[in-house]
């Protein structure tokens, strides 16, 4: 069969224009995109806002002032030793989780068999899953007892350090067995995220380092571990920011004390997130307001932290801020 | 002298010879681990025997391996321990504290724990029970869940479907949230429901917290969800002359259905758990108050949490009761999930049966 008669084609001119219902669906989409934006701006500014009267009676003394007595006839009150101790818990948390993490995630992405890979990561995301008043619970009834034998022979052997140097032989609710219990709180974080960043090395590169024979080891040292060096920040800052607003544990675990002193195993120990917990059935309107007040400045705190761990750790997905 | 016989080469990673250096290391540092730990240090116990032994064991093999092969060897045989002991000091915690709950929260359960409140019961009387908690906590749970789910997943369909120039944006707020510690969560609830609108504490003000943080974890697993449905489906639904909501809505969600109620289990199992948004917002009660939206109101973590700062033996019991039933509940979510996402997603949906059966006619 011919055409009778040759037509000269015309492109259809494509009109997009959604119909109704899109729209709308594509409004709502973004909208509730948006929400999120809207939530964190809302939660920065309210904090501000009910913080106000605090901030007002204090001033800059709220960030100076190591004490916390604002139902005195003349109430003074700051959040310095507060945030210190609170720096300090995440330091030790992380001391012990950055090289745990890292070692399981070496074992989970090159080591472990093929069959377990799957059971184990399951199992560090059940250690997500634990709430953290249990691991506050397990923490105070069963870590303690056990950690102050610990602590003690530490710090009569060490005493010349002056983290481990205690003024009272007593070794209860310390920084030290808070630090521990909120480490385990962080490393599956950091494990999960440092896995996927190893996960991602190039397989040829790997390959080829082998092929030059060099063992498992010297492969990970050069080739997995530098690759992965953006994943290693980023997973350790998500967990600092973990860390930082760490509530139930730390509250159940430490006794609260308002001094800067160096030492980490004796008694007494703060964080802000404790602090408001611990305070805030029985606050006032003035000192709930120095609460919220606190609540704020770790709500800054923890997005500042997470925002750059976020960044580093899309660099390093993307390739880009690697170099070996 | 014959060519043929040509042996084949083990490419096991451990040969036979590296297990018996293995065996004799651990042994001789065991020894030497047992000598050190009742003759040298101050302490005996298995902890400090087990760290002996550890360090030890590192020392000797090194030795040995060092002797038997080379330097680069024992390095790598040494890291390879390093990192697998690394690895399980991650689950020995786990198994102790399961261990711990289990231990001493099945002995403190009781009939009366679930049947019963705390109102008539003094803290030094046995009975009683937490079943106000319980009644709280499934309150709360289930109005989060309401709250934060349709959010949630509306979120992933942006960030997956919609896309648009904002999609980089919201993916970093929906981050951002998931940081927010749970307590300024309750503070924000706080500030917001009880004192700027001047509603008293309730279980309702409890979920508000509880979605707040129930949100971006339904957000992004949802979102990784909706990426794994092929393109190929959107793709032929939209050439059939479906629009864009109906493709989402009757071919995209449904194909993804497995993997969104993984996420609704995972958000569930983020909030279960938190006590400290609800210290500020239902403050906790002992009575049984079924209503969430007026009075103050229990809930498991919240009880659990206040019971364990009392002294008394009869209220610590009751707190590992319900320490032990969380457990049981986060265990049983987390054991759902395991168990969706190991079904294949998008064999059993609609379009899928409906495709199945045009391509056999």
């Amino acid at each position: 069969m011919v055409p009778s008669q040759v037509t000269t084609d015309v492109p259809r001119t494509l009109l997009r224009t959604p119909t109704r219902s899109d729209r709308i669906y594509r409004g709502l989409a973004i909208g509730t995109g948006l929400l999120t934006l809207v939530i964190l701006a809302l939660i920065g500014l309210n904090l501000l806002l009910q913080s106000r009267t605090a901030i007002q009676s204090q001033g800059l003394r709220f960030l100076t002032s190591n004490a916390w007595s604002p139902q005195q006839a003349e109430p003074s009150f700051g959040i310095k030793a507060v945030l210190y101790w609170t720096i300090i818990i995440a330091f030790i948390a992380l001391a012990i989780a950055i090289p745990v993490s890292i070692a399981c995630a070496l074992y989970l992405t090159e080591l472990a068999p093929r069959q377990l890979q799957k059971p184990l990561r399951s199992l560090v995301d059940l250690l997500a899953a634990i709430p953290s008043l249990i691991y506050g619970m397990w923490g105070l009834l069963y870590l303690q007892p056990h950690m102050i034998p610990f602590a003690t022979w530490i710090s009569t052997k060490l005493d010349f350090v002056p983290f481990l140097r205690v003024s009272r032989p007593s070794f209860s609710s310390s920084a030290l067995i808070a630090g521990v219990v909120v480490s385990l709180m962080v490393i599956p974080i950091c494990t999960s995220v440092i896995r996927e960043v190893f996960s991602q090395t190039p397989q040829g590169e790997k390959e080829a380092a082998l092929a030059m024979g060099a063992t498992r080891w010297e492969m990970i040292r050069t080739v997995v571990l530098p690759f992965g060096r953006g994943g290693i920040i980023g997973g350790s800052m998500l967990g600092l920011g973990r860390a930082l607003g760490e509530t139930i544990a730390v509250a159940l675990i430490i006794s609260p004390i308002f001094v800067i002193r160096p030492s980490v195993v004796e008694t007494g120990a703060n964080s802000v997130a404790s602090l408001i917990a611990l305070r805030f059935g029985e606050a006032d309107a003035l000192q709930r307001s120095g609460l919220v007040a606190a609540g704020l400045a770790l709500f800054g705190l923890t997005l500042v932290v997470n925002t750059i761990a976020a960044f580093v750790v899309a660099r390093s997905r993307s390739g880009a801020g690697v170099d070996i | 002298m014959s060519l043929t016989t040509e042996q084949r080469r083990s490419t096991a990673a451990t040969t036979p010879r590296d297990r018996v250096i293995q065996a004799a290391s651990a042994l001789a540092s065991g020894a030497l681990a047992a000598v050190i730990t009742t003759q040298v240090l101050p302490v005996t116990g298995p902890v400090p025997f087990g760290l002996t032994w550890l360090i030890a064991f590192v020392a000797i093999y090194w030795l040995a391996v060092q002797q038997s092969d080379d330097a680069l060897a024992a390095r790598d045989r040494i890291m390879t321990f390093v990192i697998t002991t690394g690895a399980a000091m991650v689950l020995l915690p786990l198994v102790f504290i399961l261990g711990f709950v289990f231990v001493r929260g099945v002995g403190a359960l009781s009939v009366s724990f679930f049947t019963e409140d705390l109102s008539r019961t003094g803290t030094l009387d046995a009975g009683g029970g937490l079943q106000h908690a319980i009644v709280g906590t499934l309150q709360q749970i289930a109005m989060s869940v309401v709250m934060a789910v349709p959010l949630g997943m509306m979120t992933a369909v942006f960030l997956n479907e919609v896309r648009g120039p904002l999609r980089r944006p919201v993916r970093m707020f929906v981050d951002a949230m998931s940081g927010v510690p749970s307590i300024v969560a309750g503070l924000f609830i706080y500030a917001v429901w009880l004192i700027s609108l001047g509603n008293g504490g309730s279980g309702f003000a409890a979920s508000l917290a509880l979605s707040i943080l129930m949100l971006p974890t339904v957000a992004r697993t949802a979102e990784e969800v909706l990426r794994l449905v092929p393109g190929g489906l959107r793709e032929a639904s939209l050439a059939m002359g479906a629009t864009e909501w109906r493709t989402v809505w009757s071919i995209v969600l449904p194909t993804a259905r497995n993997g969104l109620i993984t996420a609704v289990v995972l958000g569930i199992a983020r909030v279960v758990g938190e006590t400290a948004p609800l210290i500020m917002t239902s403050f906790g009660s002992t009575k049984l108050n079924a209503n969430p939206f007026n009075g103050l109101q229990a809930s498991l973590p919240l009880s659990v949490y206040q019971l364990l700062s009392n002294p008394f033996a009869a209220q610590q019991q009751r707190a590992y009761a319900g320490a032990f039933v969380l457990v049981v509940l986060v265990l049983t979510l987390f054991i759902i999930t395991r168990v969706l996402g190991n079904r294949k997603s998008g064999k059993r949906t609609r379009a899928f049966r409906l495709f199945k059966k045009r391509s056999a006619s």
